[in-house]
C-alpha cells in the first residue's frame, strides 16, 4: 500500500498497533511554554495490555488524552508523533480522527458518574456508537446495544437500556461506558484510571470484566493507573512515568523483581506488604515537582537515594538496556549503579 | 446558593473594579452623573426652565447641542437636570427595600422560626405579581407622583431582596465563626452586626446595584404612563413621554433620554457584575 | 428536542409518573395558596387608602350623591370580614365584581381586552427563544471569538434597554421614517395573516428582545460550561462531532437552565406588556390597567391584579414541570 504523509508501513513483522514517539505536550500562554509531558516514547502491541503507571500529576492521563486528540483546549502536543496502524494520529484529518474513536480505538474515563451524559439513557449512549460509526438505524443499535450490556455483567438488560446514568451504581455506570466504547470492536481500548473512583471489591469486577474482553476480542489494552496492584495482574508490560517523563519501560515482570530506575524501585518498596507487617511504610521523601518547576537534569534527582550530583544533574536520556527495556537513569543504563531486585511475589 | 469566597472588603471590591476597564468606566460614568445630580445647576448650558416657544423642536447645533423640545427648551440641560431624578429615585426605592428586607432577611436567615415562614409566604406572594402590576397596585392606593412611584417599587422589591438576604445569611450563619460566636453567649443583635453584615455586604451590594438599575426602568415606565414624575418635574421617563407625544414632530427627540438611560443602567449592571465576579460570586446556572 | 425516553413512550414507568403527579399537586397547593394570599392582598389594597376611599375615587369635584353611590358599590359600610368572604366567594366562581364607571362585569372586560396581549406576549416569547437560544448557542460555542464577543455585547446592551424607548426607536425607523409598518392599533388573526402580523412584530420584538438578551446570555453561559463537562469529551471519543455532538448532548443539557430564565421573565414580560401597548396605542389588558388606575377603578384593579397573578403563577407551574421533564435527575428525586 502506498504511504502518504503521517503514515508508515512495516516491512513484514508484527508492527506495534499504537506507538506513541517523542510525544511531548505543553501549556502554552504566558512567557514560556510550560511543558508538561516531555519525549513520552511507548508501544502497545495487538492484544497486548500496557500499563501507564504513575503519581498524579506525572502526565498519564494527558498522554492517554492524546492519542485521540481529546486534550483540553489549553493544553497543546507541541512535538512528536501518535501512530495508530500506520497513521499519525497527531497529523491526520479531524474526519480520519472521529473515525477512529470509538471505532479501532475505544476510551473508558474515570469518573463514569460525570462521564456518562446525564440526560440521555443508558441505551442511546451505547447505541449513538454504531449510529455513528456503522450507521445503524437507531431501533438495530438499541438491540445491539442490549446485547452490548450483557456482555459486560449487567443483568437486566433489556431493561436498562431505558435506565439514565444517575439511576445506575459506580460499578454498572463504569460497565456502561465500557460497554460504548467496544460497541465498534475496537483493537485497542484505551482506560484512563476506570476504577479509581470505585469500591476496591467493584475495581476487581471491572478488572476481570477486562481481562474477559480482552481475551473474548483480542483487545489490546492501555491501561492508565497510579494503583500498582491493578497492574499486577492485568498487563504485560509497564511504562513508569514521573513528572512528565518516562522513567522505565519494560515487562511487568522484569518490573516487579528487578527494576531498573530508582525511581520504579522506590514505587515498589512504598507498596504496603501483607506480609511484612508490623515495619513502618517506606515513603519517598520530597514531592513530586510541579510543572514549571522540574529540575534541569533528572526528574527524580532531588528524592532519589541514588544520586550522583554531576551525573545525574544532568538532562537524563532514554537509553535501551537490554530486550525490549528502557530506562532514563543514566546512572543504571551504564552500569554505574546496580539495582537490588526489589519485591517478591 | 452562591457564597462569597473572597474577601468583601470594601477596598477590595473598590480596587477590583477600578482594576477592569469595563467596569471602571461605568463607575466613572456614575461618578459623572453624581456630579451632574449634585452641581447641575452649576453646568447647564441653558436654564432647562426656561420656555422659548419660537424655537421648538430645533435640531442639534453649537447652541443647544442636543436641539430643544416642545416648548423650546434645550434638551441637554433638560437631561442633565432630570439626572438628579435617575439618582433619587433608584435610591429611595432601594432605601425602601432594604428597610423592609434587610432586618427581615437577617432575622429569618440567622433564627429562622415563625417570621421565616411569615415572611417567606408574604414574600413569596408579592413575588409572584410582575413588577410593574404591583406597582402600578400600590400606586393606585398612594395616588401618581414620584416619591410615591419609588416607595411603590421599593415595596414591590424588598421580597426579592429579602429572598437574597436570607439565603446569604443562612450561608454565613453556617460558619464555624458564627457557630463560636453564638457559643459564647453574643447577643443576636451584635453577632449579626458584627459576623453577619459584613459578609453578606458582597452579594447585597451586587443586588442593590442590579435593583438600581431596574427601579430606574420601572419609574421611567411608571412616568411615561403619567403616574411617575408629574410636570414640570422632568425625568428621563417623563421626557421620553414628551418625546413620545411629539413623535411626529421631531423623531429624534426619543433618542437623548432613552440613551441616557441606557447607559445608566449599563453602568449599575456592569458594577454589580464586577463586584460579583471579584467576591467569587459566580453564579452558578 | 426529543428525550431519550421516547423509545419509551409506550412504556409507561409507573413510579415516575406518581412520582411527577404527587409533585404536580404539591406545586398546585403552593400556588393556590399563594393565590389566595394575593387575593387577601388585593382586597386590602381598598382599606389602605389614606383617607375616606369613596371620596378619593370619587375626585375632588364629586357631589355626595356619587361619593355615596361608590361608597354603597365597593360595600364600605359593612364590616371588612364580611365584604372578603363576598367577594371572595364570587372570585372563586369567576365573579370579579363591576367596574365602577361602566358598571360592567369586571371579568367580561378583562376577557375582552385580553386578546392582543396575550398574542403579542406569546409573540415576543417566541422571538426571544428563537433569537436568545440560537445566538447564544453560538456563542457559546465559538467562546472568545468576535461571534462571541459581538453578542455579549448586544446582550449587555438588550438588557439594559427599556422596552418601551425600544418600540419608540423601532417606531421612528419602520413606521415613521419609512412606512413600512404601521406605527399604532392593532388587528385582529381573521383580518389575514400578515396583516395581523404587521401590527403584531414591531411590539412583539421590543418586549421580546430584553428577554432574548437575558437568554442569550444563560445559554451562552450553559454552554460553555456543557462544553467543560466530562461527558462531552467522552461523547468526542465516541467520534461524536458537529451537529451531532451540539444536538444530542449540549442543547439538551444547556437547556435546563434557559426553561428557568424563561419562567423569571414571565413578570418583566407582563409588566412591560403594558407600556408597550401605551406606545402602540393597542387597547389590550395593558391600557385597560392604566386607565383602571389612573380611574381609581379599584374593582378592576383587583381583579386584574388578581389575574396576572393566576398568570404568572401558572406560568411557574408550567416551568417546573418543564424542568422536570427535561431533566431526569428531578423526576425520581
Amino acid at each position: 500500500m502506498t504511504t502518504g504523509p503521517g503514515q508508515r508501513s512495516y516491512a513484514g513483522a508484527t508492527e506495534p498497533l499504537l506507538s506513541v514517539e517523542g510525544l511531548t505536550i505543553d501549556l502554552p500562554g504566558g512567557a514560556r511554554q510550560l511543558g508538561l509531558v516531555e519525549d513520552v516514547t511507548f508501544e502497545v502491541r495487538k492484544g497486548q495490555a500496557v500499563a501507564l503507571i504513575g503519581e498524579s500529576g506525572c502526565g498519564k492521563s494527558l498522554t492517554s488524552m492524546a492519542i485521540l486528540g481529546l486534550l483540553p483546549s489549553a493544553v497543546r502536543v507541541s512535538a512528536g508523533s501518535i501512530y495508530f496502524e500506520g497513521v499519525d494520529l497527531l497529523t491526520c484529518g479531524p474526519r480520519q480522527l472521529r473515525r477512529i474513536r470509538g471505532g479501532p480505538v475505544g476510551m473508558v474515563f474515570q469518573e463514569p458518574m460525570s462521564s456518562l451524559n446525564p440526560t440521555m439513557t443508558v441505551g442511546d449512549q451505547i447505541a449513538e456508537v454504531r449510529r455513528l460509526h456503522l450507521g445503524e438505524r437507531r431501533s438495530v443499535a438499541l438491540k445491539q446495544a442490549g446485547q452490548l450490556l450483557s456482555r459486560v455483567g449487567i443483568p437486566n438488560a433489556e431493561r436498562r437500556l431505558r435506565s439514565y446514568p444517575h439511576e445506575m451504581s459506580g460499578g454498572m455506570q463504569q460497565r456502561v461506558m465500557i460497554a460504548a466504547a467496544i460497541a465498534c470492536d475496537p483493537k485497542l481500548l484505551i482506560a484512563d484510571e476506570p476504577t479509581t473512583a470505585l469500591d476496591v471489591t467493584i475495581q476487581a469486577e471491572i478488572l476481570e470484566l477486562l481481562r474477559d474482553l480482552r481475551r473474548d476480542l483480542d483487545l489490546a489494552v492501555l491501561l492508565v493507573t497510579h494503583d500498582l496492584g491493578v497492574v499486577a495482574d492485568f498487563c504485560d508490560d509497564v511504562v513508569v512515568m514521573y513528572a512528565g517523563h518516562v522513567a522505565e519501560r519494560t515487562s511487568i515482570d522484569r518490573l516487579f523483581y528487578d527494576p531498573q530506575h530508582p525511581y520504579s524501585g522506590a514505587l515498589l518498596a512504598s507498596v504496603p506488604q501483607a506480609d511484612r507487617a508490623r515495619t513502618s511504610l517506606t515513603v519517598i521523601p520530597g514531592r513530586v515537582p510541579s510543572a514549571g518547576q522540574f529540575p534541569e537534569g533528572c526528574r527524580f534527582e532531588p528524592r532519589c537515594g541514588h544520586s550522583v550530583e554531576h551525573l545525574c544533574r544532568r538532562p537524563q536520556a532514554d537509553a535501551v538496556i537490554g530486550d525490549d527495556r528502557h530506562t532514563r537513569c543514566g546512572r543504571v543504563a551504564s552500569g554505574d549503579l546496580i539495582l537490588k531486585g526489589a519485591v517478591r511475589g | 446558593m452562591t457564597t462569597a469566597t473572597r474577601s468583601a472588603r470594601p477596598r477590595h471590591v473598590l480596587r477590583s473594579i477600578l482594576r477592569r476597564p469595563s467596569s471602571a468606566t461605568a463607575f466613572g460614568f456614575i461618578v459623572v452623573l453624581l456630579f451632574f445630580a449634585i452641581a447641575g445647576p452649576l453646568i447647564y448650558p441653558h436654564d432647562p426652565e426656561v420656555q422659548d416657544l419660537g424655537n421648538r423642536f430645533a435640531d442639534a447645533s453649537w447652541t443647544h447641542l442636543l436641539g430643544t423640545d416642545e416648548f423650546g427648551r434645550d434638551v441637554a440641560s433638560r437631561i442633565i437636570q432630570a439626572s438628579r431624578i435617575a439618582v433619587i429615585a433608584p435610591l429611595i426605592s432601594v432605601g425602601v427595600a432594604l428597610l423592609i428586607g434587610l432586618p427581615l432577611g437577617l432575622w429569618a436567615g440567622l433564627r429562622g422560626g415563625v417570621v421565616d415562614s411569615v415572611a417567606g409566604r408574604l414574600a413569596d406572594t408579592v413575588l409572584s405579581l410582575p413588577a410593574l402590576v404591583g406597582a402600578l397596585a400600590i400606586v393606585a392606593v398612594l395616588g401618581p407622583g414620584l416619591v410615591n412611584a419609588m416607595i411603590a417599587i421599593g415595596i414591590i422589591f424588598s421580597p426579592g431582596l429579602f429572598r437574597v438576604v436570607r439565603g446569604a445569611t443562612m450561608s454565613v450563619a453556617e460558619e464555624t465563626f458564627v457557630g463560636s460566636a453564638v457559643a459564647i453567649g453574643s447577643p443576636t443583635r451584635r453577632t449579626l452586626w458584627v459576623h453577619i453584615l459584613p459578609n453578606i455586604a458582597a452579594p447585597l451590594l451586587v443586588q442593590v446595584t442590579i435593583l438600581m438599575g431596574v427601579a430606574l426602568l420601572v419609574e421611567a415606565s411608571l412616568s411615561f404612563i403619567g403616574l411617575g414624575v408629574q410636570p414640570p418635574d422632568a425625568s428621563w421617563g417623563s421626557m421620553l413621554k414628551a418625546a413620545y407625544t411629539n413623535q411626529f414632530h421631531s423623531p429624534f427627540s426619543v433618542v437623548p433620554p432613552g440613551i441616557a438611560m441606557v447607559l445608566t443602567v449599563l453602568a449599575f449592571n456592569t458594577i454589580g457584575d464586577s463586584i460579583r465576579d471579584a467576591v467569587g460570586l459566580r453564579r452558578r446556572t | 428536542m426529543s428525550p431519550g425516553s421516547a423509545h419509551s413512550s409506550f412504556h409507561v414507568r409507573w413510579t415516575e409518573v406518581a412520582v411527577s403527579a404527587g409533585m404536580v399537586i404539591r406545586r398546585l397547593g403552593g400556588g393556590l395558596l399563594v393565590l389566595w394570599l394575593v387575593s387577601i392582598l388585593t382586597f386590602l389594597l381598598v382599606q389602605l387608602i389614606p383617607g375616606d376611599p369613596a371620596e378619593v375615587i370619587a375626585g375632588e369635584n364629586a357631589t355626595v350623591a356619587e361619593v355615596a353611590r361608590i361608597r354603597a358599590e365597593l360595600g364600605l359600610d359593612k364590616p371588612v370580614l364580611e365584604r372578603y368572604f363576598e367577594w371572595f366567594s364570587g372570585v372563586i366562581q369567576g365573579d370579579l365584581g363591576n367596574s365602577l364607571f361602566t358598571n360592567r362585569s369586571v371579568a367580561d372586560t378583562i376577557i375582552e381586552a385580553a386578546p392582543p396581549t396575550v398574542v403579542i406576549t406569546l409573540a415576543s416569547i417566541m422571538i426571544a427563544v428563537v433569537l436568545g437560544v440560537t445566538v447564544g448557542v453560538f456563542a457559546g460555542l465559538t467562546q472568545g471569538s468576535w461571534v462571541d464577543r459581538t453578542v455579549s455585547t448586544f446582550a449587555t446592551l438588550g438588557i439594559a434597554m427599556p422596552s418601551f424607548w425600544l418600540a419608540m426607536v423601532l417606531v421612528s425607523v419602520f413606521a415613521l421614517a419609512n412606512p413600512w409598518l404601521p406605527a399604532t392599533g392593532y388587528v385582529d388573526f381573521s383580518e389575514g395573516f400578515w396583516e395581523w402580523s404587521s401590527y403584531v412584530i414591531l411590539p412583539a420584538t421590543a418586549l421580546g428582545v430584553a428577554t432574548a438578551a437575558e437568554l442569550a446570555r444563560h445559554t451562552r453561559g450553559c454552554v460553555a460550561d456543557v462544553l467543560t463537562r466530562p461527558y462531552v469529551r467522552t461523547a468526542r471519543a465516541r467520534g461524536a462531532s458537529g451537529t451531532w455532538l451540539v444536538r444530542r448532548h449540549i442543547v439538551r443539557n444547556a437547556a435546563i437552565p434557559v426553561v428557568t430564565v424563561l419562567g423569571l421573565q414571565a413578570g418583566r414580560l407582563l409588566g412591560g406588556v403594558i407600556v408597550v401597548e401605551a406606545v402602540f396605542g393597542i387597547s389590550g389588558l395593558g391600557s385597560l390597567a392604566i386607565n383602571a388606575v389612573l380611574q381609581r377603578n379599584y374593582p378592576m384593579i383587583q381583579g386584574y391584579v388578581l389575574f396576572s397573578a393566576v398568570i404568572v403563577v401558572a406560568i411557574n407551574l408550567i416551568v417546573d414541570l418543564a424542568y422536570g421533564w427535561i431533566n431526569p435527575k428531578v423526576r425520581t428525586a
